[in-house]
Order: structure tokens, then C-alpha cells, then sequence
């Protein structure tokens, strides 16, 4: 079967929709603007991602195990503002453990009550958003957070430091990836997480914990957000309460244009960083084409729309029928 | 019955699948007022056939004619406004709407501004499920129906419209006997109509029964038509898989030993009171009952799906407490479910990681699954099983329906249980393959499984059961053995008839 029949071409169109349109959008920009694919652009990119991406990997899985979690961004708040502020109180060496158990406490509470108690992911994520919030304002007594001696800590190094030329931040973001891709396509437990996605029924039949596994996906997710918070915390050594606010939104987005199923059991974490990188791309991209920050959000969010389209358009094309 | 215009023609379809050559050549009609069967073995590509005149499929060449025009069918709505109504082998409906609903999916009737018009959709639809004889009304939200009853609601549907030609792709796979009896009313009243009627069904009493012609696909390619007036089973198997099959009836007890699994006192609230047998080591116990009667319910209890009210479950003599499937996957203990899409299966995971998924976590190479452990397993079973598939990568939901409960049974095999329950093992499943799960359970049996056989087929259990519990209304009639059984006496025991209740 060497020749290329019409149903192939639409099988990889169907299969790498997404890629197809990061390319053609890579090149419209590129052409557009030479500065666009610089290296140093290019890396800039990368690294303002990173925070973004650090968050989508974890979010992956509890979208891959069939829930959602919205409440990452005030998450992140919560951990950047704990660093911050134990960071003086304990020394950063302390202040990073403790901030990742805190963390991770939010979590396991919600993977508590997505996974054990059956609620609804999307109502007890959106509810542990205002919670997180409210939480992260008594912590900070609702003011700006900063480090007294930013010149003399060492706590700088994983948002502002390189090695060998590149970000600390996208190293951090690339080993994240590779070991959450092993752990998700490699493994037992990320079997299980596809499985329970995509049909929990049939994973309970097969002895599958069903509760266990999305219980550690929400763990997996707050782990992520740590990382995340550290790395913002480290950036800036100082911090507003609300600097991970709207984030949820974004990083829902970039796993979606991965090709993240939001029914479940579908995704992976390489794609989740390809639709990443198309979001930081896309507002790059108009940032140097010289659109307002507000006419930006508009745009983003019709690319956004354009490639989910141009993705499901293409899974038409091979099951071209309305209702498989 | 074979002159005039066919109600429907198809000519020299052929349809691929990336790696699957489903369907080469074939062509086929229906006359009107005709019961046309279509035979062939799991993934021969009768369901594909007929998706493509329905309109799911497009095929790659060939025509379709209704009453001699040439047509194009856009979709299956579009199949259906041109006459042209497929019931799935597979239950495609909503379930969070009600019957009505379900029944008129995609062409609601509307009053001004687009509103439904909920007097005129109960009504019609209240009719067809009375025709019917359904016991429910069209108010009935469909995730609340059982399987069966399900099936009654997708067969509603084909009676909407004034169709040319009704195709039925398997519709008793899960229906009791008194619905089959229905069904084949329906079947008839259609035909008297002059409808054109394709009927698919692994059930050679049901074809013998029902049809007027018998048409054979195999591998994708037509082998030709009989009459069924002047044919028998023996040829249509023999030009479906190119052998005749040896159906005898199991009265050779195999060896056995200690007593497996024993189960005292049973009960689960409403569903079943009062349960009590034993299984040993190379004995396979049959449970025979209506549906509803209890049986799959008892399954899931030993699985650790369902809490017991009272009674006790023994293993090895043991008292054991089974609180979820994975205590008894420790404890040695499968369950081939009753529904593969539901509970079987992921449909869109591939062949191998189903097969493998409840023992994933034991084939590994340090943290990681060892993907050679798992495909050895695949290949193992799919030889083992005869599973029809391109590969361990086609995902499960591309497979043809018989195929994919082949998967399932592959999967509860290949954990070497030392109890195997299975429920409906051979449900869409083709007479060659029927007969070599039949052959390969008493094989089991041989090798020292202890088997427990769940089945609505009569002569299934016959076949393979050294001991047949009979069930009544969650209760347990009488335990026979494979010496005393008569036809008789177990349809009387199932029936509540039989009231001398023998443990
Ligand atoms: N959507 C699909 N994608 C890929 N392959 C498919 C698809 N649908 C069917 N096939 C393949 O086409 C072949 C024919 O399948 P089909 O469902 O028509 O078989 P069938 O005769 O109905 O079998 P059964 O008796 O088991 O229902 C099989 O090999 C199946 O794997
Ligand atoms: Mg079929």
C-alpha cells in the first residue's frame, strides 16, 4: 500500500492538525516579521512560557483522567506569596520544601473531593479558586509580598539564572516535561490515567482505584503549580496576590490546542507542550506585529478557536461521518 | 421472490480503513417485502456494509440504487428521508433524553419559532413504543432503561418514517426471548407492507426462522446468496468460515477437584436472596435465568462490585470479604462483564492496552510497562482467540463488534484466574467463533479453572455447563446436572414453575 491515498493525507492532517497549523503560523510570522524567529526571540518566548507550560503539564493529567482544574492560577498566587514570605521567616533552603507540602495539601484536598467523594471537578475547582484566593489575602494580610535583601539571596537562580546560555526556566520546564512525559506514556500509573478518562466504568471492571488515580493527578497538578510559584517567586523576588490570576484560563487553552480531550482519555504531554508554545507564539507574534495588548487578547482567542476548529475539521474529513 | 425491482441495490462497494481492506466488491438487494439475512464471521464487514447504505460511510467505489435510481447517501439522516433506516449493532443513544426524545433525535416536530412540539412528539412516539409493547412509557429517560429495553428504543426509531428498507444489525443480541417474539412481529408486519428487510444475526434459528434469502460476506468479499427455503445450516456455515462445526452437547464431566469458590447464603438486597453452590477446580457451572432474574448481579457480588446484605463468600474454604474488583483480581478472580462497550472495554484505547489494562501493573521492566511483556500477551490471545485486527495499535472502538468482545475475553484469559466468571461470553460473537470459546472453556475447566457461565442462550449453557443453576426473580430454583437436564425442565424451573427447590 505505497500509494498515497486521499484518506491518508486526512488521517495525518486528523492526527497532526495542530502541528500543521503551529508551522504555517511559524512561517506567516516569520515572513512577516524578521525578527520573529531571532534566536533571542525565540528563547524569550520559550522562557516567558515556561511558567505557563510548568502548570499545563500537571493540569495534562487531570484533564487526561476526565476532570478540569481551574483553580491553578490562584494556586500559583498561593505558593508565589508563601515562598516569598517564609523565604525571609525560614531561609530560602526551608521556605521551598514547606511552600511545595502546602502546596500539595491544597491538592490532595481537592483530588479529596474530586476523587473520593465523587464531586464535580468543575464546581470544586472553580469553588477552590475563590477559596485559594481568599486563603493567599490572609496570608499576605492582603499586601504585596517582596524580599527584604534581594541582592543577597541565591534564591534568584531558578527564574533568573542560565545555564550554558539558556534560561533557568526553560531547562526547569524541559526536564518537567521529559519526566512527566515517561511517567504519563511509560508507566503503569499513566495507563491507568488514560483508562480512567476514557471510560471509568470499564477501568473500575478491570481493578483499576479509580478515585486513587485522580486523587494523584490533582497531587500531580499542585506539584506543577508549585514548581511554577517557585519559578515566578524566583523572577521577581517580590509579588502581588493576584499574580496568577486569569492563568487557569490560559493554561486550559494551551492543553485544548494540544489536542487534550476535555471528555477525557485523550492527549499527551509532548502535545501540551506544542500548544503551549503556539499560545506564547501567537501573543509574541502580535506583540511584534505592534497590536495593543487589548486588541491581543481578541486575536489570541480567534487562533485559539481557528486551530481547535481546523482540528476537529480535519477528524471530520476521516470519519466523515456526523456522528462518530 | 427474486424478480422485480429490488427496493435496494448496492453494486461493487469498496470500502478501506487505513490497513483494512473492509469490504471489496461486494454487491447486494433487497427486495420489497423480503427478509434478506447477511452472514459472515466477526469483521467479515456486514456492519460496514451497511453503514455505507445508511450513509456513515462513504465507500471508496461502487453505487447504491433505490428502486433502480441512483442515490447518494449524504448521511444517515439524509438515508433515512430517501427510506433508508439502519438499527446499530451497537446502541447509539442519548442517554440523558427520554425515549420520545431519542426516538425523533434530529427531526423533532416544531411548532412556530422552532419550539418542540411536546404533545405531538409523546404522542407519536407513545404509539410506537405501544406497537411495540413496550413496558415504558416515552417520558422514560433511556439511561434508565435496561439493555434490552434500550434496544426497543433504538428499534423505535426505524418506525418513524415510511422506510423503503429497515436493516437490523444484530438487534437480539441482548433482547429476551418474549421481546424476540415481538421483534420478529414487527419483522413480519413490515414485510406484509412490502418493506425490503437486511437482517444480521450471529443466531442460525433466528435466520432460519426469519428470512427469505441468506447472503455471505467473507474477508470483506461476497460468496454468494441461498434460499433459505432449500438450504441448511451445515452449507451456510460452510461458506462462511469453509468448514462444517461439530456442535455436541457436553455430558463428559471433566475431572474435579477441591471445592474453588463457594457462596452461602447470598443475599443482595432486592436483587437476589438466599444464594447458595459451589464450583470445583475443572467444573463449569451454568446459570441460566431471564434477564433480570439475578444472575449478573451475583457476578458483580463476587467481584467486589456490590456489597452482600447477608451470607458469605468462601474461597479455598475461606471466608473471604470482596469489597472492590481488585481484591478478587487478588484473589484469582475474573469477570468477562455482560456489556463490552460499557464495561469491557476503552474504546479509544488500542488492542493491546485493553488486553492488558487490569494486569498493566505487573508487566514491567523497572518503573516502566514493558511493552514486549504486553504485545507477547496480545499476540498470545489474539492467535489463541482467532481476533481479527491490523494490530496491537488499531484502536478497540475500530473493531467489529464481535472482535471487540473477543478483546474483553482475551483480557480476563490472559490473568490465568483461578475463577472465571463470564457473563454473555459469546454475545455478537459468529458460530465458528462460538463454538472454539465454548471449546476453550471446557478446556480451561480441564486445566484446572473453576468456571462460572452466565448465559440467556439455552443451548450455550447446555453445551458447556457440567451443572446448571436455574434462576427465577433473584432466587435460586434448582441446581441440575449435565445427566439430568432436559430442555423441559429448565425452561419450567426459569419460568417459576418449578417450585421443589434443590440445593
Ligand atoms: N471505523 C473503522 N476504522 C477502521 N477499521 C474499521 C472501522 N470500522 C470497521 N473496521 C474494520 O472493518 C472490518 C469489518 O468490520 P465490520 O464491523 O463490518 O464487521 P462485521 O461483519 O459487522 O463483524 P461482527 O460480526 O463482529 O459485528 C473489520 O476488520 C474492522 O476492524
Ligand atoms: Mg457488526
Amino acid at each position: 500500500m505505497a500509494t498515497i491515498t486521499r484518506s491518508t493525507i486526512t488521517n495525518v492532517l486528523a492526527k497532526q492538525g495542530i502541528l500543521i497549523a503551529f508551522v504555517l503560523f511559524i512561517i506567516g510570522f516569520g515572513l512577516a516579521n524578521s525578527r520573529f524567529l531571532a534566536v533571542d526571540n525565540v528563547l524569550g518566548v520559550i522562557r516567558s512560557s515556561a511558567i505557563l507550560g510548568v502548570i499545563a503539564l500537571g493540569v495534562t493529567f487531570v484533564v487526561i483522567s476526565g476532570n478540569l482544574d481551574l483553580s491553578v492560577g490562584s494556586m500559583m498566587s498561593f505558593s508565589t506569596i508563601v515562598v516569598l514570605d517564609l523565604h525571609d521567616k525560614l531561609g530560602p533552603l526551608m521556605a521551598i520544601p514547606a511552600m511545595f507540602a502546602l502546596t500539595m495539601c491544597l491538592g490532595a484536598f481537592i483530588g479529596f473531593l474530586v476523587g473520593y467523594l465523587k464531586l464535580n471537578s468543575l464546581i470544586v475547582t472553580l469553588g477552590m479558586l475563590s477559596a485559594i484566593h481568599g486563603l493567599t489575602l490572609t496570608w499576605s494580610g492582603g499586601k504585596n509580598m517582596d524580599i527584604a535583601d534581594k541582592q543577597g539571596t541565591w534564591f534568584g537562580i531558578f527564574g533568573r539564572g542560565d545555564v550554558l546560555g539558556i534560561p533557568v526556566p526553560i531547562l526547569f520546564f524541559a526536564l518537567l516535561a521529559i519526566v512527566l512525559s515517561i511517567l504519563l506514556a511509560r508507566t503503569p500509573f499513566g495507563r491507568k490515567v488514560y483508562a480512567v478518562g476514557g471510560n471509568g466504568t470499564a477501568a473500575t471492571f478491570s481493578g483499576i482505584p479509580r478515585a486513587r488515580i485522580v486523587f494523584l493527578s490533582y497531587v500531580i497538578s499542585s506539584f506543577c503549580v508549585a514548581c511554577a510559584g517557585l519559578l515566578q517567586a524566583s523572577r521577581s523576588l517580590g509579588s502581588q496576590n493576584t499574580v496568577g490570576q486569569g492563568l487557569e484560563l490560559e493554561v486550559l487553552a494551551a492543553v485544548i490546542l494540544g489536542g487534550a480531550s476535555l471528555l477525557g482519555g485523550a492527549g499527551t504531554v509532548f502535545k501540551t507542550v506544542i500548544g503551549v508554545l503556539i499560545l506564547g507564539f501567537i501573543q509574541n507574534g502580535l506583540l511584534l506585529v505592534g497590536l495593543a495588548f487589548y486588541v491581543q487578547y481578541v486575536v489570541t482567542w480567534v487562533i485559539i478557536i481557528l486551530a481547535v476548529w481546523l482540528d476537529i475539521a480535519a477528524k471530520r474529513g476521516r470519519f466523515l461521518s456526523p456522528i462518530a | 421472490m427474486t424478480e422485480g425491482t429490488p427496493a435496494l441495490r448496492l453494486s461493487g462497494i469498496v470500502k478501506t480503513f487505513p490497513g483494512v481492506r473492509a469490504l471489496d466488491d461486494v454487491s447486494f438487494d433487497v427486495m420489497p417485502g423480503e427478509v434478506h439475512a447477511l452472514l459472515g464471521e466477526n469483521g467479515a464487514g456486514k456492519s460496514t456494509l451497511m453503514k455505507v447504505l445508511a450513509g456513515i460511510h462513504q465507500p471508496n467505489e461502487g453505487d447504491i440504487f433505490i428502486e433502480e435510481q441512483k442515490v447518494v447517501m449524504r448521511s444517515p439522516l439524509d438515508a433515512k428521508a430517501k427510506g433508508v433506516v439502519l438499527i446499530h449493532q451497537e446502541l447509539s443513544l442519548a442517554e440523558e433524553l427520554s425515549a420520545a426524545e431519542n426516538i425523533y433525535l434530529g427531526e423533532l416536530p416544531t411548532k412556530s419559532f422552532g419550539r418542540v412540539d411536546w404533545a405531538t412528539l409523546h404522542e407519536k412516539s407513545g404509539a410506537i413504543l405501544e406497537r411495540l409493547k413496550c413496558s415504558f412509557g416515552p417520558r422514560t429517560i433511556v439511561g434508565d432503561l435496561s439493555i434490552a429495553n434500550m434496544q426497543m428504543v433504538e428499534i423505535a426509531r426505524a418506525l418513524t418514517v415510511d422506510a423503503k428498507a429497515v436493516i437490523f444489525d444484530e438487534p437480539t443480541a441482548s433482547l429476551t426471548d418474549a421481546e424476540k417474539v415481538v421483534l420478529f412481529d414487527i419483522i413480519r408486519d413490515l414485510k406484509a407492507r412490502g418493506v425490503g428487510i437486511v437482517y444480521i444475526s450471529h443466531r442460525m434459528d433466528e435466520i432460519f426462522t426469519i428470512s427469505d434469502r441468506i447472503s455471505v460476506l467473507r474477508d470483506g468479499s461476497y460468496r454468494g446468496t441461498l434460499m433459505t427455503a432449500v438450504t441448511n445450516e451445515e452449507e451456510v456455515t460452510k461458506l462462511m468460515i469453509g468448514r462444517s462445526l461439530d456442535l455436541t452437547r457436553n455430558v463428559q464431566p471433566a475431572e474435579m477437584g477441591d471445592v474453588a469458590i463457594a457462596v452461602q447464603g447470598l443475599s443482595c438486597g432486592k436483587m437476589f436472596q438466599d444464594i447458595s453452590f459451589e464450583v470445583r477446580t475443572g467444573e463449569v457451572l451454568g446459570f441460566y435465568g431471564l434477564v433480570g432474574a439475578g444472575r449478573t448481579e451475583i457476578a458483580e457480588t463476587l467481584f467486589g462490585l456490590r456489597t452482600p446484605s447477608a451470607g458469605q463468600i468462601l474461597i479455598d474454604g475461606e471466608v473471604v470479604k470482596i469489597n472492590s474488583p481488585m481484591d478478587a483480581i487478588r484473589m484469582g478472580i475474573s469477570l468477562v462483564p455482560e456489556s463490552r462497550k460499557e464495561q469491557g472495554l476503552v474504546l479509544g484505547m488500542n488492542c493491546k492496552d485493553n488486553m492488558t489494562l487490569p494486569q498493566v501493573g505487573d508487566l514491567t521492566a523497572g518503573p516502566f510497562v514493558s511493552d514486549g511483556a504486553e504485545i507477547a500477551i496480545f499476540d498470545q490471545y489474539r492467535d489463541k482467540l482467532a481476533i481479527k485486527t491490523p494490530g496491537w495499535r488499531e484502536k478497540v472502538g475500530n473493531l467489529s463488534g464481535g472482535n471487540q468482545q473477543k478483546i474483553v475475553i482475551g483480557k480476563w484469559l490472559s490473568m490465568r484466574p483461578r475463577v472465571l466468571i463470564v457473563d454473555e461470553p459469546t454475545r455478537g460473537i459468529d458460530v465458528g467463533s462460538k463454538s472454539e470459546i465454548h471449546a476453550l472453556i471446557r478446556d480451561l475447566a480441564k486445566q484446572g479453572y473453576a468456571v462460572i457461565v452466565i448465559s440467556s442462550e439455552m443451548p450455550e449453557v447446555l453445551q458447556v455447563s457440567d451443572r446448571i443453576v436455574a434462576m427465577f426473580h433473584g432466587r435460586l430454583m434448582r441446581i441440575f446436572s449435565s445427566q439430568e437436564v432436559t430442555e423441559d425442565s429448565l425452561v419450567q424451573a426459569i419460568s417459576g414453575l418449578n417450585t421443589d427447590r434443590v440445593a
